[in-house]
């Protein structure tokens, strides 16, 4: 078991004909990921590299019974496509692409409003549920399956959280990489729930940085309502405020959002809270053994 | 993206926003000039710098002659204008705005923002205005309040109204509010801002409304769909290597520390930081090389970090996902061959393609130190520097 998708998920990939989808199409279905092919407005009864491609997502649902989307389409075109593949009525929708106007996240959300689909990202490397399904840009090879799930903002330090899991013999359940941006589909909080609801998940970790109070959030639903370990790191100690490190929602702004108040906080909620980097995995392992 | 207040109120103008009449100079006589033009004093002088508190640190005068307009700007010009939101180093003036006067019977603040909470436009306003919004959020939070925008509707009149009563203001004012507001929100979203303050917005002597200050934030990554932006942007605003970093699509911040940083992802960029601090060292640099760097850019990376005198060592801490560990092997080899590294290079790679890029740079014969994880490569980067 895990959390949002499995061996059983039927992905399409929208913007499939760009390098970087076509990529990372072959990179998940290596991996044993049922990509089922995918959208290219234009080129719809072709075919690339044997996936069929379809001018419309509403299209590629009806042939394929796809669930899942996962979003490679450049930022000016992105907020159009989560809402195509909502319409569409695809129920887990990632979008990848960085760089979309947080404008365009408003309406999107917005939009979503009362619709069952779930939006993943932007700005994320995607999902993976080892030995079962992978969907987005990470690197398969670190994962093993297990019982951890990891939920993280960023995606290279999600995969140095997994690969401290993986070298101390440590699986995981599945991965969420929710993105850096401020305006997002999928928050730590609504992760936390997913992971306390799924059997299979013993134990969790959550990457954070500075700027806004996401994590603040999810540790009081861990501090009331989460009967499951949580361990975290908060990115962004040295992190001068003003400045916007990378990812737009990395900034500590009026005083709020710095590391040291968010690590306080989350310690306070009863989180083990590693102060270093390299430190994530052995916070876990204060609190709980596998 | 960050523009000048003089700039601001000209966008807000364009929407018709009330904003005072004035003229950015460039130097003292200009200065002098556009006071008499603008008519009959007084006048306010404003320092512009891209950063708020100006009043404080001597870069907000009021004049009233001419001749005194001429001698504030001069003074300005030049001067390294300090305050809490410049650092100790503080801006150096280059532009002056001259206004005309403002008289001020009442003083409020008012802001559009994109709030994470509720992923929508929310409005901020207090009749606490002319003062720091920060301290009055944390001394008195009760004297702010908010009205949230739903993007379908856009800011509504009826939200307008209540601002207006739960401001104190008369019908009067409530009547010049409504329309001000919605044309804020207008600029807001037609401009795509990550941030929109005027602070004060002010009543006047005879009751008119004017927005006597403005701050204008556009999203950066918006900024591809107003072509009118680049003209906006103040490049001595700028550090002029976060300029040169970002025309490679590098995401770099300079900083206070010796040990230079070359990562891939924001997050474990900050997180490299973080790592060096905690062994007792400092980062001189934020520098995320990005999922799709080519060579050609983590040789470009690896130059810019260089170029920064302060480096006695850099770390480069890579966890390859779209990003691949030959391509980053490759452009520290090709970087090595153009610039002479002469501080100790750690290097520590994990990810994709990993095994090719540890044979590259192990056939480079390259002087470097591999580490074999994060911690591993922040405390050899930390005790070579030391070491040295």
């Amino acid at each position: 078991m895990s959390i949002l998708i499995d061996k059983n998920t039927k992905v399409i990939t929208q913007g499939i004909t760009g390098a970087t989808g076509l990529f990372h199409a072959h990179g998940a279905q290596d991996y044993g990921t049922q990509m089922v092919g995918g959208t290219a407005p234009g080129k719809g009864g072709t075919k690339v590299d044997g996936f069929p491609i379809f001018n419309t997502v509403a299209e590629a649902v009806k042939e394929t019974g796809a669930t899942a989307s996962v979003i490679y389409v450049p930022p000016v075109a992105s907020a159009d496509a989560i809402l195509e593949a909502v319409d569409a009525g695809i129920e887990l929708v990632i979008c990848i692409t960085e760089g979309i106007p947080v404008l365009d996240m408003v309406k999107v959300k917005r939009c979503m409003q009362g619709s069952t689909a779930r939006l993943i990202g932007p700005n994320c490397p995607g999902i993976i549920t080892p030995g079962e399904c992978k969907i987005g840009i990470m690197p398969a090879y670190i994962h093993k399956p297990g019982p951890v799930g990891v939920v993280s903002r960023s995606g290279t330090l999600t995969y140095e959280a997994v690969w401290q899991l993986t070298s101390r013999d440590i699986g995981q359940s599945t991965c969420v990489g929710i993105g850096g941006d401020p305006v997002n589909g999928t928050s730590h909080l609504d992760t936390l729930k997913m992971f306390e609801a799924d059997p299979e998940t013993k134990a969790v970790i959550m990457i954070g940085e500075i700027g806004g109070n996401a994590e603040e959030l999810a540790a009081e639903y861990v501090r009331d309502h989460m009967s499951k370990p949580v361990a975290a790191f908060i990115a962004g100690a040295t992190a001068p405020p003003g400045k916007r490190m990378g990812h737009a929602g990395a900034i500590i702004s009026g005083g709020t959002g710095d590391a040291a108040s968010k690590k306080a906080f989350l310690r306070e909620c009863g989180v083990s809270v590693a102060d270093s980097p390299a430190d994530m995995a052995e916070a876990l392992l204060k609190i709980w053994q596998p | 993206m960050n523009i000048h207040e003089y700039q601001a109120k000209a966008v807000l103008r364009k929407f018709g926003v009330p904003v005072p009449r004035g003229h950015a100079v460039y130097n003292g006589n200009s200065a002098r000039v556009w006071a008499k033009r603008l008519g009959p004093g007084p006048w306010a002088v404003k320092a512009q710098i891209h950063a708020g508190g100006r009043g404080k640190g001597g870069g907000v005068k009021i004049a009233q002659t001419a001749d005194e307009v001429k001698r504030y700007a001069s003074l300005m010009f030049g001067m390294n204008l300090v305050t809490h939101q410049t650092g100790p180093e503080g801006k150096r003036v280059n532009r002056v705005l001259i206004e005309e006067g403002c008289d001020i019977a009442d003083e409020f603040y008012i802001s559009f923002l994109v709030d994470r909470v509720t992923s929508r436009v929310t409005l901020m306003a207090s009749a606490e205005g002319g003062v720091n919004i920060e301290e009055v959020a944390a001394n008195t939070p009760e004297k702010i309040f908010f009205e949230t925008v739903d993007p379908a509707t856009g800011f509504l009149p009826f939200q307008a109204r209540r601002v207006g009563f739960k401001l104190g203001l008369e019908m009067p004012q409530i009547k010049q509010l409504v329309p001000l507001l919605l044309k804020l929100y207008k600029a807001f979203v037609e401009s795509d801002c990550s941030l929109l303050e005027i602070n004060p917005l002010v009543k006047t002597g005879n009751g008119d409304l004017i927005c006597l200050d403005a701050k204008l934030n556009f999203d950066d990554n918006a900024v591809f769909r107003h072509e009118t932006f680049d003209d906006l942007r103040d490049y001595d605003e700028e550090d002029p290597m976060e300029i040169e970093a970002g025309q490679y699509d590098l995401s770099y911040i300079a900083l206070d520390g010796n040990i230079g940083c070359m990562v891939n992802g924001a997050g474990l960029a900050m997180a490299t930081m973080d790592i060096i601090q905690l062994f007792g060292a400092a980062p001189a640099n934020f520098l995320d090389v990005g999922g799709s760097a080519t060579a050609k850019r983590v040789t470009k990376a690896l130059k810019i970090i260089l170029s920064d005198e302060k480096v006695e060592g850099i770390l480069v801490n890579i966890f390859g996902g779209i990003m691949k560990c030959d391509i980053i092997a490759t452009g520290v080899v090709e970087a090595a061959k153009e610039v002479d590294i002469q501080v100790p290079l750690i290097v520590r790679l994990e990810g994709t393609n990993v095994e090719l890029g540890k044979e590259i740079l192990a056939n480079s014969g390259l002087n470097l130190i591999s580490a074999d994880s994060m911690a591993d490569a922040a405390e050899k980067i930390v005790n070579a520097v030391k070491e040295k």
